[in-house]
């Protein structure tokens, strides 16, 4: 941000100006503004994001032949485990809703910040500490974890590993997000602008509403369990062991409890965003605004009622699978309706295939791959082959990274020119887009192949009959990782030295167009009064 | 033989057309209306949009109603084929696979033990599936079938091979250092020969090697010096080692003493650089399979 120091004036750096304090990293780290709280989210988990990548391109890597190519089986499995924890603890559960939630909601409901700004700055500081704690797990006690992100007993008890400490970092965690949940559920009911009813909200909000409530009742769930698994390996108390009237089923009921809602703490907000940007780049308003933002409410209802489809082949009783199944059916309805409103929002607009446009309508089609594959798993009988395969490794991808991962790209490339005041270079943005659709596609439907063909996950060795399709799935990642080279590459050099974008460059109808870029500290010079729907782009005089 | 028993493999792929037919005809609309719209209605050929219509109740109600019908349908063809991997057929052939980390042991009810499960032809056969240690998962894809192995559980699977081959048996429950080497086979005989192999009742397999497969040991320790989860076989008799023994470490040669305390009670003397996990062997071998296995490992130089 030096850069931008030097060349902006003072008046137009909004929020980004320290004023007397210089900028220093004290006027960050203790800073109670959203948006910079924001920032600071972002500037963690993109570095952690790019970690857990490049602990992926090792797993490919290793995958390429079978045997042992580059590292035995333990150090395969710790990596394994890391890049699991990692990209699901620190990225993609806090992803979209810290950092752009932080940046955006309050000034998209017309507020000055959250309604608890030192409990959100409180946030941060778990999230950090919970980070450092796993990440700390790596360099002490037994050595890297090997339980995969799952931690399923008996093996987490059993083995050697830094467990313990990885499993607290996981709890610190936990609070990170319930309080950044309890913050976004006070600052939505409280401190909404006058004029900016239930059914004005832009549908992210919407989005981050239903997830934050997903976060304020499942998350304990997790912190329960991974506090039990701390117990049983330090004092045996024997909950989850059958030679002692415990039961390991119980502790994978207990841990899908959070970690199936905790999907959709993931997805959510994705479709929050694409909702949000695909009005935008139509022209036209959102179409089935209603059956947008009450699916949401849907599927954070029915997504905590699901869980045990995770546990098909565990040896839960089959009445229990039957129902599971069913209601795991009844989820993807929400989001068939989703798909099929945003597809129609397009007929008859005018449609611009900006950089955020290309990564909302590939999450369109990625996440309904990942929804299609789904309903695989639902079924009892499917699942049973699929199970603990590639198949799931492939499914969850299309979904977490093909959904929420190119949602996370789609905002960047949507709200960045709005924070920093400054636009990326266009073109290399799109040739980003490109590359990543075509490398995402090739890794992961090999996987998806090689999964129905029975190759079981984590597994670092294979046998013969499944190379071709392993490394076809190594090379699709290779052009991944170039793809997304590119494409922070472009939007870091845009942040700091692009042309500035102006207030509105999306010619966007919520209330963050309405103001400088990048914002003011305190957002709005004169609390807005708000007359109008999120994608009224006549009425905002846009059209 | 049982006549016209429905596979296993059968029952769940009927499901899996199903379901994949569905979902590729909804795929590709979805891609297909989407390109369309995004072409048609680009900016440059359609600079204003002609529409304002946000909201449309029918149509709503039309893609509610019928994706719902349509995963009430798969819901129900779902469930029928799992019954199908639930029902065992009269007469199956019972077999007791049990696994640990990280090898697997089948035994028959006339007491013979296998490293890989072999089954007759045409004939079902039930798999009651115990694991000893951890959680494990017995999997077979040509079978499509699947179900963890949970200590102090009973858990099952039943399949029929319909015609002779040899198929893969994978772990497919994560279980650590070991867990992508617990793989076996399964190995479908025509009846005939099935039951002339069932009824070589350990005689000319009590030879050391076989007793080492059928107890799992090849799980961990190669024959060929090939680095695994434990040490090598290989050279092992007469070797100097660096062992731990009650937290403290000391050398020692490798005799017919050590051989005998190291597969009774393994965490006694545990070799340097690796881990203690191998389970007691103390009252699960009779005397005379432990001198054989003993004096198997002397001669394998």
């Amino acid at each position: 941000m030096s850069s931008y120091f030097d060349t902006a004036p003072r008046s137009a750096r909004g929020f980004l100006d320290s004023g007397e304090s210089g900028g220093g990293l004290l006027s960050w780290i203790f800073s109670t503004d959203h948006k910079r709280i924001g920032l600071l989210y972002l500037s963690a988990i993109v570095c952690l994001f790019l970690i857990g990548v490049l602990l992926g391109l090792l797993i490919r890597l290793e995958l390429i032949a079978p045997g042992e190519t580059l590292m035995g089986a333990q150090t395969y499995n710790a990596v394994f485990t890391l890049h699991g924890v990692i990209m699901i603890f620190l990225f993609i559960i806090p992803g979209i809703p810290a950092v752009f939630g932080n940046l955006m909601l309050p000034i998209q409901i017309g507020a000055r910040d959250v309604a608890f700004p030192r409990l959100n700055l409180l946030s941060w500081w778990l999230y950090m500490l919970g980070g450092a704690m796993a990440i700390s797990a790596l360099f002490s006690g037994g050595g890297p974890p090997d339980t995969g992100w799952t931690f399923y007993v008996p093996f987490s008890l059993e083995t050697t590993t830094n467990v313990s400490m990885a499993a607290l970092g996981v709890f610190v965690l936990g609070f990170s997000s319930i309080l950044t949940g309890l913050n976004f559920i006070v600052t939505v009911h409280r401190l909404r602008a006058e004029g900016m009813t239930w059914t004005r909200l832009p549908l992210f909000v919407w989005s981050l509403y239903a997830t934050a409530w997903v976060q304020v009742l499942a998350t304990p769930i997790l912190g329960i369990t991974v506090v039990l698994i701390i117990l049983e390996r330090i004092f045996s108390t024997g909950l989850f062991d059958p030679t002692r009237g415990g039961d390991p089923i119980m502790y994978q009921h207990l841990f899908w409890i959070y970690s199936h809602p905790a999907v959709y703490i993931m997805v959510l907000p994705g479709m929050g965003v694409v909702s949000d940007i695909i009005p935008v780049f139509s022209r036209k308003p959102i179409f089935g605004y209603m059956a947008i933002a009450l699916s949401s409410l849907a599927i954070a209802a029915f997504g905590s009622l699901v869980w045990g489809h995770h546990m098909f082949t565990s040896g839960m009783s089959d009445m229990a699978i039957l129902v599971f199944s069913l209601l795991t059916f009844i989820v993807a309805i929400p989001s068939a309706i989703k798909v099929f409103n945003w597809v129609a929002t397009l007929y008859k607009g005018s449609i611009h295939l900006d950089p955020p446009m290309l990564f909302a309508l590939s999450f369109i089609l990625l996440f309904s791959i990942g929804g299609l594959t789904g309903l695989v798993l639902g079924a009892a009988a499917t699942d049973i082959h699929v199970h603990d395969t590639y198949f799931v490794v492939a499914h969850f991808h299309y979904v977490m990274f093909g959904g929420t991962g190119f949602a996370f790209f789609a905002a960047l490339h949507f709200w960045l020119p709005k924070v920093f005041g400054r636009m990326y270079d266009r073109k290399i943005a799109n040739l980003s887009w490109g590359i990543l659709f075509v490398g995402f596609n090739i890794l992961y439907f090999s996987m998806m192949v090689v999964g129905l063909r029975g190759m079981p996950r984590r597994y670092y060795d294979y046998v013969p009959e499944f190379t071709v399709l392993n490394v076809m799935a190594t090379v699709g990642s290779w052009i991944l990782a170039a793809g997304l080279f590119l494409m922070f590459a472009n939007l870091l050099r845009g942040m700091l030295r692009g042309a500035p974008a102006g207030d509105n460059p999306w010619r966007a109808a919520t209330l963050e167009w309405s103001i400088p870029s990048p914002p003011p500290a305190e957002n709005f010079a004169a609390d807005p009064v708000v007359t109008r729907g999120p994608y009224d782009f006549k009425g905002a005089g846009l059209s | 033989m049982t006549p016209q028993i429905q596979t296993t493999t059968e029952a769940v792929d009927q499901v899996f057309l199903l379901i994949f037919g569905i979902s590729v005809v909804m795929l590709l609309g979805i891609a297909a209306v989407m390109v369309y719209f995004a072409v048609r209605y680009h900016h440059r050929r359609h600079p204003q949009p002609t529409s304002q219509v946000s909201s449309n109740l029918w149509l709503e109600i039309t893609w509610t109603v019928l994706p719902t019908l349509i995963v009430l349908a798969m819901f129900y063809y779902g469930w029928a084929g799992y019954l199908a991997l639930r029902n065992v057929p009269e007469g199956a052939m019972e077999v007791k696979a049990v696994a640990r980390m990280w090898s697997w042991v089948f035994e028959y009810e006339n007491g013979r033990a296998s490293d890989r499960l072999y089954v007759p032809v045409g004939r079902p056969v039930k798999v009651h599936l115990v694991s000893e240690d951890v959680l494990h998962s017995f999997y077979v894809p040509a079978f499509r079938i699947k179900r963890d192995m949970v200590p102090g559980m009973d858990n099952y699977v039943w399949f029929v091979a319909p015609e002779a081959g040899s198929y893969h048996v994978f772990c497919a429950e994560y279980c650590g250092t070991g867990h992508a080497d617990m793989i076996t086979r399964v190995e479908a005989l025509p009846e005939g020969e099935f039951i002339a192999w069932l009824a070589r009742v350990e005689d000319e397999g009590a030879g050391g090697e076989d007793l080492l497969r059928r107890h799992g040991c090849l799980g961990c320790h190669s024959l060929d010096g090939a680095q695994m989860a434990g040490p090598t076989f290989k050279g092992l008799y007469g070797r100097e080692k660096r062992v731990l023994s009650e937290g403290r470490e000391r050398t020692l040669i490798v005799d017919a003493e050590y051989l005998r305390r190291s597969i009774l009670q393994p965490k006694a003397d545990v070799v340097v650089g690796y881990p203690p996990i191998m389970p007691d062997y103390e009252g699960r071998l009779s005397e005379e399979d432990l001198e054989a296995m003993v004096e198997f490992l002397r001669t394998l130089q």
